[in-house]
């Protein structure tokens, strides 16, 4: 009985429904749309005309519809691997880490066995680099599960341990002839094909949404999703429960890093075919605020990644036309990020304006 | 042992001096932030809005030390804003900082190219001179430390000096202390909680933005893109190698900023360049694992 007081007492107190995650969500993205209106009115250009030259760099023919695909299929692997983790109570800061990790991995297998037939190859390297991920991700749960250390300052650190180790890797080791820092082009086989000719979109998209329904699933329909949850929402009820903590937040970190590799094997094996240094413009980071606006809803997920992503392709019109730099996105993003960290603002305004 | 002696001559001391001002500021900056509860992790964004705002007060005025002191303004600014969401609005430390840091590289980006009309880098402005102490610049060995050294190199050690005194033999910082630990303890015996909390936000947005005007126009005189390049994190993991005290999260950077110089003096080194900028993360996880069950930092670090 107390177990369900407890659940009935939070719904009351948090308005935390579907309908109202949305609505929030929403409103956060027209209020950093607003403000970053007068930040390029202060740089002396016309939101407006900045506004229109994003939305057609995104979405104005084939090819730039393909672009916006393409970018935000990396960002529905970090969001939906941070929004997964964050069910289970722990927050991955730790995607941009695993998912270099993975990708090394997975080009690494498939620079290997070249010889492997292509429905063997591609399969084996996609779970060696989530594999790579997953035990990336599992140290950060390991050490919060079995020493207490917060896994927000461990997932953080290993990040940059994550991006220097693969760097010296194909600075050094795996490194291509020629002056780029990057490895040979991996086996045709190990490729994802290409969706549409002459674009950088391939198939991952179709491998993203469907990541992103079966996580979904995974977590309401499954008994590990439901401890999963449970730990999230109340670790000491769980444990008195009977759920065994230690083993739930291990696995918790683990899948989330094997989920964030997948935007790091879909970079390199699909994108480019090849593991370049430094590749990701923070995918690992967008991926929290993709989460924190997608709330883990499959839709709100694939929806905000394609926002996002709109908005990364858009940006060079933006700039080309309307004169604008590139960057100004990057300020919308965070903007996004901030209104969405803190919804008491809209409770605390809306509170006010009852008053008066 | 020739590696060993051109690691231990004065120039290179000096070095390892130069690199960690900006780590030390920064993180005694996130130290008096952790220590009132609020975690920083926009700390990154802080620096590198206040190196462009170091460049922007040089740049519109003529004179480096505006470009600091607009800095410094700026920063409290951005401190205050952070406080607000962070304690006002109760927003999600973490996510705030991460959303703070993808902000402030977009927007010095674009005021860059808004002001400059270029992308990557600022044009050159007027750059903070370097000082000679008359008197002390004779003194043997020592002398070289007050011969043509930057004023910030002098600034740094008293804000180290003065922010361990303040922490730890005043009322007001057993006061933070105790903030950080137990706030509703603090609170009960009468402490305003909220105000600690906003005053040590600001005081650690005004130190980030010192560092970054120091990277601006005193190390430089121009901005370049990214230029904080990850030194915020390394003074988030200073201040926990540190133990979350001034003097510590000063020596913490002294062992990153040494590694740094390492670094720039010993290219022919056999150890890769990635290894040893490692260093910083891999020492802090094994301080924050070895040891996490005695030094955890505040006990209310991020509850808010």
């Amino acid at each position: 009985m107390g177990k369900w007081n407890v659940k009935f007492k939070m719904k009351d107190n948090v308005p935390n429904n579907q309908h109202s995650d949305f609505i929030l969500s929403m409103i956060a993205m027209v209020c950093s749309f607003l403000v970053a209106g007068i930040f390029i009115l202060l740089v002396g250009q016309s939101p407006v005309a900045a506004y229109i030259a994003l939305f057609q760099g995104a979405f104005g023919s084939v090819s730039s519809i393909a672009n916006t695909l393409c970018k935000s299929v990396p960002l529905m692997f970090t969001g939906i691997a941070v929004a997964f983790a964050m069910k289970g109570g722990l927050l991955n800061v730790g995607a941009e880490g695993q998912l270099y990790i993975g990708a090394l991995a997975s080009v690494v297998l498939a620079l290997k066995l070249p010889n492997l037939p292509g429905f063997i190859l591609l399969p084996v390297s996609i779970l060696f680099g989530c594999l790579g991920g997953m035990v990336w991700g599992g140290i950060a749960g390991f050490l919060k599960a079995k020493r207490g250390v917060n896994e927000v300052i461990v997932t953080l650190m290993m990040n940059y341990i994550a991006i220097l180790f693969t760097s010296y890797l194909v600075n050094g080791p795996f490194k291509a002839e020629g002056m780029v820092p990057q490895t040979e082009v991996v086996p045709t086989g190990a490729a994802f094909p290409k969706l549409i000719p002459r674009t950088q979109l391939t198939v991952t998209l179709f491998l993203a949404i469907l990541v992103v329904i079966l996580v979904y699933l995974f977590l309401q329909k499954t008994s590990w999703g439901y401890e999963i949850r449970a730990v999230g929402e109340n670790s000491s009820a769980a444990e008195a429960g009977g759920i065994h903590i230690t083993k739930t937040t291990i696995l918790t970190m683990a899948i989330s890093g094997g989920i964030a590799a997948l935007a790091g094997i879909s970079e390199s094996l699909g994108t480019y075919g090849r593991f370049i240094d430094n590749f990701s413009p923070s995918f690992g980071f967008t991926g929290i605020a993709i989460a924190v606006l997608g709330k883990g809803n499959p839709f709100g997920t694939i929806i905000t990644a394609i926002l996002f992503g709109a908005m990364d392709a858009g940006s060079m019109r933006m700039n080309r036309v309307a004169g604008i730099s590139a960057s100004m996105v990057n300020v919308i993003q965070g903007l996004v990020i901030l209104f969405i960290a803190a919804p008491q603002i809209y409770r605390i305004l809306l509170a006010g304006r009852r008053k008066s | 042992m020739e590696q060993l002696s051109s690691i231990l001559t004065g120039d290179f001391i000096l070095l390892t001096l130069r690199l960690a001002i900006p780590i030390i500021l920064a993180a005694i900056g996130e130290t008096f932030c952790e220590r009132s509860g609020v975690m920083n992790l926009g700390i990154e964004g802080m620096m590198l809005i206040g190196a462009l705002s170091g460049v922007l007060g040089s740049f519109f005025s003529g004179e480096p030390w505006v470009g600091v002191v607009f800095a410094i303004i700026v920063g409290a600014g951005i401190g205050f804003i952070y406080a607000l969401l962070c304690v006002r609005y109760k927003a999600d430390q973490v996510v705030c900082g991460i959303g703070l840091n993808m902000l402030s590289l977009g927007f010095t980006t674009a005021m860059v190219h808004a002001v400059w009309n270029r992308d990557g880098m600022s044009g050159t402005v007027a750059q903070v001179e370097n000082v000679s102490i008359p008197i002390l610049k004779n003194i043997p060995l020592l002398g070289r430390l007050f011969e043509k050294q930057s004023p910030f190199l002098y600034l740094t050690l008293i804000i180290v000096a003065a922010s361990w005194y303040f922490m730890y033999k005043t009322k007001i910082g057993l006061r933070l202390r105790a903030i950080g630990d137990h706030p509703q303890a603090a609170e009960s015996v009468g402490i305003n909680v909220t105000r600690y909390r906003y005053a040590s936000v600001i005081l650690c947005g005004i130190l980030a933005s010192i560092a970054g005007a120091y990277l601006s126009i005193v190390q430089n005189n121009l901005f370049v893109q990214n230029m904080v390049a990850g030194r915020g994190f390394m003074a988030i993991a200073a201040n926990i190698f540190g133990g979350w005290n001034p003097v510590g999260s000063f020596l913490a950077s002294l062992v990153f900023a040494f590694a740094q110089a390492l670094r720039l003096n010993l290219a022919d080194l056999n150890i890769p360049d990635q290894f040893i900028q490692m260093l910083p993360y891999g020492l802090t996880l094994i301080v924050l694992v070895g040891v996490a069950k005695k030094a955890k930092g505040p006990e209310a670090l991020g509850k808010i």
